[in-house]
């Protein structure tokens, strides 16, 4: 469980486009990394990059290192799915399987890897629900169809689909730029919650939710239009939010810019 | 403090107007000529059903329609059944629809999970476009110069079968193929999150959300088949007895007994070609049905 991410060097490319240079960074075990940063920065493109989604865009490809526990995901004769299977990931928006009830849409993961004991898919279901706060809601429905929940179920939803498959590290990109303040409260507490399991990486464009889940914020920003985005700095939240040591990063997050 | 009374004092109320005469004959002008245009299209259309259930009734009334065939029965007897041509019709449509179905989900796949934006997939997309309006005549020549002149094989329901593939295949590739493609792509990358191969991804994710769409295509594409009547002509002969045999031998399918039953004057070809219409009108309706259901059990539920 829990694994230290370290990514060396990463050069990101959609087709001939560059679109992110130079990417140095490390996530501790057990921790909230936040990535921010304005639109088009990359943030997104290097998050997708750490459990090989990027690749999955005709054209898209990577240089360098990302390093699991010491092991290079993209190392010659590594398996995309293997990593993503250990990597998880929650979407912008929620988008649980529409065919599927709430119960299938939790061990959907399991399930179409192979897993059949239905006594163990219930636990996981449960278990998963639970840890995503939405087993109370959602106990006595669970073979509704998971399209029929609210936003923010929804993205619970998916959040406890992601955690199902037991993932050493849980992504998530801007998991709460579609929902209400409740719900995206809801969801903070839970990555605070999960963070005693998890590693978790966050992209997020909303600066307080960065300075309030995170443990150690990266800001991300462009050179020019059409340029690659770059990591400017990356430290610990207090530290970006009080006293950054770059300039830029100063600027962004007083709102003198982006 | 007589500025501020001022600024509190509410501003002008709002004075709501009643709908402009100009905008209530373009209301008028709208209205009359959708409801004209429903009914210009809708009138035709209850008229054919009216016209061919009133005419087919009286043969589809008598069990032996459903039972025997044409054999033997003299042209002015009402006698004999259509049981000859329901079987071809069924079987021809079911050999096509078993062989083009499968083929083309597979070709719809390829297109739009496998192949996307290679000049391989945009030619088959092109090809497959103009495919599906070759008229029924052209794939019958086809058909007659390929298999039976150059291979050298005998007129057959299976020949008319080949015919009809080269009219469904395009048909089902295509609305597989728009059906696929409305699947958010979300999902698909929602279902590699969770560590699922992508061949599992297509089978157990796209599809189900695609299927119900995909089935009313299949379903259109049978309904047009089991109505041609041009393949038929050219590749299989008409026959009043029953033959089972799709390889062998001449059969009939109810387009043909209509074609054939038209030139007899009796007033047993009349109700003999009604009946057949009324017949084949039916049938396409229970495949439709069956469909509906299908895709009603299939679909994507919110509820």
């Amino acid at each position: 469980m829990a694994k230290r991410i370290d990514v060396k060097d990463l050069n990101i490319y959609y087709g001939k486009f560059h679109a992110v240079e130079n990417v140095t960074l490390s996530v501790p075990p057990r921790s909230v990394t936040a990535f921010i940063g304005p639109s088009g920065c990359g943030k997104s493109t290097v998050l997708r990059s750490l459990n090989r989604m990027h690749e999955v865009i005709p054209g898209a490809r990577v240089d360098g290192s990302v390093l699991l526990d010491g092991a290079d995901i993209y190392g010659a004769g590594v398996d995309p799915v293997e990593v993503r299977r250990t990597i998880g990931m929650v979407f912008q928006r929620p988008n649980p399987f529409p065919t599927m009830s709430i119960r299938d849409n939790v061990v959907a993961g399991l399930r179409l890897a192979g897993t059949k004991n239905r006594q163990q898919l219930d636990e996981v279901c449960e278990k998963s629900l639970r840890g995503a706060n939405l087993w109370e809601e959602v106990k006595d429905r669970l073979n509704k169809p998971g399209g029929g929940l609210s936003g923010g179920q929804q993205q619970r939803l998916c959040i406890a689909r992601a955690i199902a498959v037991q993932p050493d590290v849980l992504l998530m990109d801007e998991p709460c730029s579609a929902l209400d303040p409740i719900s995206t409260l809801a969801i903070e507490d839970l990555i605070t919650e999960l963070k005693q399991d998890f590693t978790i990486v966050i992209v997020t464009h909303n600066m307080q939710q960065a300075a309030r889940v995170s443990d150690q914020t990266a800001f991300f920003n462009l050179h020019g239009v059409g340029q690659p985005g770059r990591l400017v700095e990356i430290d610990e939240t207090s530290r970006i939010f009080s006293n950054p040591s770059q300039r830029a990063t100063e600027d962004y997050i007083s709102g003198r810019f982006g | 403090m007589s500025t501020e009374l001022e600024l509190e004092r509410p501003a002008q109320p709002p004075s709501f107007q009643g709908i402009s005469s100009g905008r209530k004959a373009k209301n008028l002008t709208a209205t009359v000529l959708v409801t004209l245009c429903f009914t210009v299209a809708v009138i035709p259309l209850i008229w054919v059903l009216w016209t061919v259930a009133s005419r087919g009734m009286e043969s589809l009334l008598r069990a032996e329609w459903w039972s025997h065939s044409l054999s033997g029965v003299r042209a002015n007897e009402d006698l004999g059944g259509a049981y000859h041509a329901i079987y071809g019709t069924i079987a021809q449509g079911l050999v096509t629809a078993v062989i083009a179905v499968p083929i083309g989900i597979l070709v719809g796949i390829y297109l739009v999970e496998y192949g996307a934006g290679t000049r391989f997939a945009r030619v088959t997309t092109f090809t497959v476009d103009i495919l599906t309006g070759v008229p029924s005549i052209v794939a019958a020549l086809f058909v007659y110069s390929v298999w039976i002149s150059i291979f050298g094989f005998s007129r057959s329901a299976f020949a008319n079968c080949l015919a009809l593939l080269l009219l469904m295949i395009p048909m089902v590739v295509r609305s597989t193929e728009e059906m696929l493609r409305v699947v958010p792509n979300e999902l698909r990358e929602a279902s590699y999150a969770l560590g699922i191969p992508k061949w599992k991804t297509i089978v157990k994710v796209v599809i189900p959300t695609a299927l119900s769409g995909i089935v009313t295509g299949v379903m259109l594409g049978v309904a047009r088949i089991m109505g041609e009547t041009a393949p038929a002509l050219i590749l299989m002969a008409y026959s009043a007895r029953i033959n089972t045999d799709i390889f062998d031998g001449s059969m009939a399918n109810l387009p043909l007994l209509m074609v054939k039953e038209f030139t007899n004057p009796e007033a047993a070809g009349f109700n003999r070609t009604w009946g057949a219409a009324l017949t084949l009108i039916l049938i396409i309706m229970l495949f439709n049905l069956a469909a509906t259901l299908v895709s009603r059990l299939s679909a994507v539920k919110t509820k």
